[in-house]
């Protein structure tokens, strides 16, 4: 299950977002860590600072790219400009997979800069799948769909979120990236059971697991990224892990960003769940 | 379906209360309206955030509030037309321009910031080419094509705005170290600044060095080389144009550029 064809059949463990405010400690430093992952957009330039730190990293650490506007859900076309500069970034990381989020974000040209949720129809399942595949051809490396995190359901559901998602991966054939911090926000936004969603899930998709905090309000909760990983959310975690088997694992951390060795030895706390048996086999 | 619900649900525009519930579930806490709202606002309040860092001292010359009345209505008639919030400000000049009451008596001045601003953007990330080395430079005659690099930005402009923006930095770096009584003495220096800020017409190369963006000051015939180089034309026809009293400079400046590396293969 760690290896398998939706990640390239590599074996990372715990990695850390690459973050500006840690540039420095890490160039210095040069702190042990598995795997970096890197927001795609951040270094789609042509060059200056992000580009040469980036190379700086790729000499000594392995990167994967994580995207946040491919926006596989909106319904026009893939963005051919975005496209051809997140391939030429794919040749200089060699990412061994590739991520963004099972979203959209744009309508008739405009942005929204944001994860939207979708409308969980079979319509909707069937033309995100067809951009999943038409983006993993012209990028030539395995793809990660995430579950985002959100704040409004659609009368126009067909289904439940996870049914949507396994729709949208078995018709793209395509990996999984478990967001189950999103998980334990939807769940608690919607009122559903945040381990029906982790049962449901098939766990030879499962490419990597994201695990964040969130920020607790009155009437919902918000993705924010910027406290350390609460209980409930190990927990689910853990339960993840027993399912899936040890995956590679990322720890968002976007705001309020502590010191890297902060950030670091929260995300190290994974390690006692990947070193569980797992429950299932695959 | 998807397109349509996603066109009504586009952020930014303002739905009628009964577009919302017909699309969006309430739950036993938050209504149709309130859940939608936790997505629009979060699209403005990121959208003016980037506007507020990419131009802080198109801020110092409006003040704050002009500057969030700008920012908003730019918004909302130019939304992001681009998958990167890099570009957001991209089109700022020219709508200014189309709508110079937003920046009342000081619209030009506010215009040079803004191209300023952008072009600091520009340079920044832009691409790099292999820098011209001594053995290019060889065959040296006027039928020499040597390029600019790509990240450089050359700007003509009617006020001193470099100087201006350099204060800005320095007040917004000392932010945070500084008490407050002493940032706001240095914010009303900047305010009284601006405010006898007198036109000048000065000519400036935006570029990096070290990752770090800098403005340089150019000499206005420097700057008519440097453009003719960047349009494309040989040595030769770049420097046609240089009158008697500057031709012995023409040589410190091409040993300068080179030294910075801003000459690259045309």
């Amino acid at each position: 299950m760690p290896a398998n064809r939706f990640n390239g059949f590599t074996d990372y463990g715990i990695g850390v977002g690459l973050r500006i405010p840690h540039y420095e400690h890490i160039l210095e430093k040069k702190p042990v860590v598995g795997w970096f992952e890197i927001i795609s957009e951040n270094y789609m330039v042509d060059g200056g600072r992000p580009l040469a730190i980036l190379d700086q990293i790729l000499e000594q650490y392995r990167v994967v790219q994580h995207g946040v506007s491919m926006y596989f859900g909106s319904a026009e076309r893939l963005n051919r400009d975005h496209l051809r500069r997140l391939k030429a970034l794919v040749r200089r990381t060699q990412t061994p997979w590739l991520t963004d989020h099972l979203c959209w974000g744009s309508v008739d040209g405009r942005y929204s800069h944001d994860l939207l949720p979708m409308p969980y129809t079979f319509e909707a399942a069937k033309l995100t799948a067809r951009k999943v595949r038409a983006a993993r051809d012209f990028l030539e490396v395995p793809i990660a769909v995430e579950n985002v995190s959100s704040y409004a359901e659609f009368h126009e559901s067909e289904m439940t979120e996870w049914e949507f998602l396994n729709e949208v991966v078995e018709r793209a054939d395509c990996g999984i990236l478990l967001d189950v911090n999103n998980i334990y926000v939807s769940s608690r936004n919607h009122d559903f059971n945040p381990y029906d969603y982790l049962n449901a899930v098939t766990p030879g998709r499962v490419a990597q697991i994201h695990i964040a905090g969130h920020s607790k309000f009155t009437r919902y909760i918000l993705d924010t990224h910027d406290h350390p990983v609460i209980d409930p959310v190990w927990k689910l975690y853990e339960h993840a892990i027993r399912r899936v088997g040890p995956t590679a694992t990322l720890l968002e951390w976007d705001d309020r960003i502590p010191s890297f060795g902060e950030v670091h030895a929260e995300a190290r706390k994974a390690e006692k769940y990947l070193a569980a048996p797992a429950l299932v086999t695959p | 379906m998807a397109a349509d619900l996603m066109r009504r649900m586009a952020p930014g525009d303002r739905l009628a209360p009964e577009t919302t519930a017909a699309y969006i579930k309430p739950n036993n806490r938050l209504t149709s309206r309130e859940r939608l709202e936790i997505y629009t606002k979060s699209y403005w309040y990121r959208l003016l955030d980037s506007l507020y860092e990419d131009f802080p001292g198109l801020r110092a010359v409006l003040g704050q509030r002009a500057f969030a009345r700008l920012a908003e209505a730019y918004l909302a008639d130019k939304p992001s037309a681009s998958w990167t919030l890099r570009n957001l400000g991209g089109r700022l000049e020219d709508w200014l321009r189309a709508h110079p009451d937003f920046a009342g008596q000081r619209l030009l001045l506010a215009l040079d910031m803004i191209r300023l601003e952008w072009a600091h953007i520009e340079a920044f990330d832009g691409g790099v080419s292999p820098v011209l080395g001594p053995e290019d430079l060889l065959e040296l005659g006027p039928h020499l094509r040597m390029g600019l690099q790509p990240y450089i930005r050359l700007v003509e402009l009617s006020y001193p705005v470099d100087d201006l923006r350099i204060k800005v930095n320095s007040a917004s770096c000392e932010h945070g170290a500084a008490s407050n009584a002493v940032l706001k003495r240095k914010t009303g220096g900047l305010v009284r600044r601006i405010a006898r800020l007198d036109r000048e017409h000065i000519f400036l190369a935006v570029h990096r060095l070290d990752f770090t963006v800098y403005y340089r000051r150019l000499e206005p015939e420097e700057y008519a080389v440097l453009a003719a180089l960047r349009a494309g034309r040989p040595v030769g026809r770049a420097v046609a144009a240089v009158s008697q009293a500057s031709l012995a400079r023409v040589e410190t400046w091409f040993a300068a550029w080179a030294e910075m590396g801003w000459l690259c293969k045309g």
